[in-house]
């Protein structure tokens, strides 16, 4: 394992000084990502240009035994690009370049440090547009989107970034090229692209990444729906997808996240409603009012007690603006808060919710939910002062709980915002030691230092039988430092 | 219960014994000559759990395909990638092995794209499993879309949980007169805008195409692209490979292109799926000047059905794909007994 001193010497041999930072002041910023809670000051920050230069990068800290962890905007949610404190961390910020874009045959390539929203502004010129939109998108980088396999409001009907990406490019750990996908609709062997996608930068850094580019639809309206009872507006969701409609967006809010956003945004949401669904209907003109109009109906049947159809696009992005901006609104509602990402079978909805507001009455804080009620993905925001350091320990406890409700009820611990340093206790609870092990295995196929990001999203077995004996014993959890952000 | 197929396999790999995983064979042609004592996955059949509102289906490896889609068709559902049976036995865990999707592909996804989850026995006979029946999981690596194509040879896929949709109400197939060149551009072309094609095809002149969706889309979309009529059993006939192109003794080769590639003008007789991505190629040609073609123009060319196979069924991977495959190999079945060379010849 390489000193500080050598590692930065031996990086600006091929590196401009400016490339290298060491000083705490310039590695700083770098100490966390959108997990806040968890900060650690990297040994060396690495902010390549070139293709080269990664290359290079990897190679050396490979020669050396040094970690690598790859980073892209910084806005993941799971502590997935936490620096090592004893490595490199690589920033892809850089990689800044449209590549190209390919209006007939629908594809852009980009460099992973692109922005998500940014691809759909280079389409736009040709009609096209990339469809997965997480909340983050006009901040968050494709690159990232890759790492965590990243979904957003409409991947029910459009899919997440696995479904969206053709190929990626980029180099292993010992710094050999590698190509994966392409833009052809399949390859030769193994689905190594699907398997990279999501696999939270543990297995390849990538420099280059190939997306599909869908049209436009010509025309997209959003129906809000207001129900008095959450599980109503659960059931409505069943019997919309029953009616044989997979709408472009299906989101549930319920009312304390409701008003949370209301204050800030002004999304002119129904604040008397326990639960409200945006259901959105895109295609062309005829189908979407033909859609609405079935989506009416059903919605009707199940019990809506009120529905508002956006006139215009800019009505329809404000009811939009509501459901995106719920993070940054429950932000100023309070201090801190922690947001859980599991996902279930949306059967289980009303379950899952009536365990949570147990579980607010047990610990005393209160927990509105924002739900991707489509495809049964729950971000549940506990609200807590970190100041108080009761209120943090009993929202761990309450989030832990909730996970593993999650995976109790047939579902998983993270449905898009990845593992990373975060929920790796609750990879216990989801997966047994056979499981587990297996990971480590395709891990090791592509790393077998474990150089490339460690310590993240697949937990050692002796961590799992320590989180197993302390969550047996009801005690705190191994981790004091609290995630809030 | 996979106790048996959990047995068998443990003393496989103790004795070194090839395993050929098989379920009802109808897939036998495909890949490298399978080799090894056969075990038959049929005896694990039934659908675990189906939710049409969930939209996922869990099944055992040995369910018939067809029993799996009557039971979706029920529920007015289907699997959108429409998977190629190529025979009456085909099961849903040689679908997923096999990784082979339809004329849908291009429009909806592949195999790949609606895997959701996987019960796999490894090469160690233990049961894993992954994903699961939900929309979206990140939970750990996946592995339930790596397996999608991998030919058995990662492991025995015991159950597998697909994604499911609604059949769209309204369907329309159309024909008109093209070349090549112009049916390609007009693919690409048709792909670009927000039309509701779910298949198309070109040969001989001839550019097919179909609509899904809405009614009202669907109408106004014929009524724009305009065309004969053409019968919708024309995607049965290429999916199952029952056209009369696919008849005849010449090799046949799958090539996986971009979609707007430029035509290959490869000796043969040429049938075009999935708006360009797809070229089956009839021929006689040396498989070194098919790969090359295709490999030129952006993709990888598959000897799909051949009475020799000497060349080599599948693209051969470059050296650093080709030293993952391996080690993934490894992880999965220490041993190297299950479907061993189906895919590769090393492993």
């Amino acid at each position: 394992m390489g000193s500080r001193l050598s590692v930065v010497s031996a990086l600006r041999g091929f590196l401009p000084a400016r490339a290298v930072l060491h000083e705490e002041e310039d590695t700083r910023p770098y100490e966390c990502d959108g997990l806040t809670a968890y900060r650690q000051l990297p040994m060396v920050v690495a902010l390549p240009e070139t293709e080269e230069q990664v290359r290079r990068i990897l190679q050396t800290c490979h020669a050396m035994g040094v970690p690598v962890v790859p980073r892209g905007a910084g806005t993941g949610l799971s502590g997935g690009a936490l620096p090592p404190g004893d490595g490199v961390l690589l920033s892809m910020a850089k990689f800044m370049r449209a590549v190209r874009v390919d209006p007939v045959a629908r594809v852009a390539v980009v460099q992973p440090g692109v922005r998500n929203a940014a691809i759909s502004e280079l389409a736009a010129p040709h009609g096209l547009y990339y469809a997965p939109d997480p909340s983050s998108q006009i901040a968050c980088s494709i690159g990232g989107n890759v790492a965590e396999n990243s979904g957003g409001v409409h991947c029910l009907k459009y899919g997440l970034t696995v479904h969206n990406v053709l190929g990626v490019r980029g180099f292993t750990i010992e710094g050999e090229a590698i190509v994966l996908g392409g833009e052809a609709l399949d390859t030769p062997g193994y689905d190594l692209l699907a398997l990279c996608i999501g696999s939270e930068g543990m297995l390849v850094v990538v420099t280059e990444v190939t997306v599909k580019l869908l049209p436009k639809p010509q025309s997209a309206r959003v129906i809000m729906a207001s129900f008095d009872d959450v599980e109503k507006a659960g059931d409505a969701v069943a019997k919309i997808i029953a009616a044989g409609i997979i709408p472009a967006g299906l989101e549930m809010m319920d009312k304390p996240a409701t008003r949370a956003v209301e204050q800030f945004v002004g999304a002119g949401y129904d604040l008397e409603a326990a639960a409200i669904l945006l259901c959105e209907s895109d295609g062309s003109a005829e189908e979407v009012e033909d859609e609405v109009a079935r989506m009416k109906a059903v919605l009707e049947g199940a019990g809506a007690t009120r529905m508002t159809v956006s006139s215009d696009d800019a009505e329809r992005l404000r009811f939009w603006s509501g459901r995106k901006a719920a993070f940054p609104a429950v932000g100023r509602i309070s201090p801190d808060y922690y947001c859980m990402d599991g996902t279930i079978p949306r059967k289980r909805l009303g379950e899952v919710l009536n365990f949570i507001a147990a579980l607010e009455k047990k610990y005393g804080l209160r927990c509105p939910n924002v739900f991707h009620a489509g495809d049964g993905n729950l971000h549940p925001l506990i609200l807590f002062d970190a100041n108080d350091a009761g209120q943090l320990d009993r929202t761990e406890r309450f989030a832990a709980e909730v996970l593993e409700k999650c995976v109790a009820v047939g579902g998983t611990i993270t449905g898009e915002h990845g593992v990373g340093v975060e929920k790796i206790n609750q990879m216990c609870v989801q997966f047994r030691p056979d499981e587990l092990e297996l990971f480590r295995a395709v891990k090791h196929a592509f790393d077998p230092a474990g150089l490339l990001n460690p310590g993240k999203a697949v937990p050692t077995l002796a961590r799992c039988a320590e989180y197993g004996r302390m969550h047996v014993h009801g005690g705190k959890l191994p981790h004091a430092d609290l995630p809030r952000f | 219960m996979t106790e048996p197929f959990q047995e068998r396999i443990r003393e496989a790999a103790a004795s070194r014994t090839p395993l050929r995983l098989r379920g009802g064979g109808s897939k036998d042609f495909y890949g490298n000559a399978p080799r090894g004592e056969i075990l038959d996955t049929r005896g694990y059949a039934g659908i675990v759990s189906y939710e049409p509102t969930e939209l996922v289906v869990t099944a055992r490896c040995g369910t018939p395909l067809t029993e799996l889609e009557a039971a979706l068709a029920e529920n007015d559902q289907f699997l959108p990638f429409e998977p190629p049976h190529f025979g009456a036995g085909a099961t849903i865990g040689g679908c997923v092995a096999a990784g082979l999707s339809g004329p849908r592909r291009a429009a909806a996804g592949a195999v790949r794209d609606f895997v959701l989850g996987t019960k796999l026995i490894d090469g160690r006979g233990r049961v894993l499993q992954f994903g699961g029946a939900v929309m979206k999981n990140v939970a750990g690596y996946d592995v339930s879309r790596l397996l999608a194509g991998s030919l058995g040879t990662l492991g025995l896929i015991a159950e597998a949980s697909l994604k499911v949709l609604p059949r769209l109400p309204s369907e329309r197939s159309l024909r008109l007169e093209a070349n090549e060149g112009e049916a390609l551009a007009t693919m690409n072309r048709w792909a670009g805008q927000p039309l509701p094609v779910s298949a198309s095809a070109w040969h001989e002149g001839r550019l097919f195409l179909r609509l899904s969706g809405a009614e009202p889309a669907v109408h106004a979309a014929a009524q724009r692209i305009g065309g004969e009529a053409e019968q919708a059993s024309l995607w049965t006939e290429l999916k199952e490979q029952a056209h009369p192109f696919f008849a005849g003794a010449e090799p046949l080769w799958r090539i996986s292109l971009p979609s707007a590639a430029a035509p290959l003008h490869l000796p043969g007789r040429q049938l075009i799926e999935w708006g360009g991505a797809l070229r089956w190629l009839k021929s006689d040609a040396s498989p070194k000047a098919v790969r090359e073609a295709a490999t030129r123009a952006g993709g990888h060319a598959t000897l799909f059905r051949a009475a020799d196979k000497s060349a080599g069924v599948f693209t051969p991977l470059d050296p650093v794909n080709a030293r993952l495959h391996t080690a993934l190999k490894a992880a999965f079945d220490p041993a190297g007994i299950l479907n061993p060379g189906r895919l590769y010849a090393d492993f």
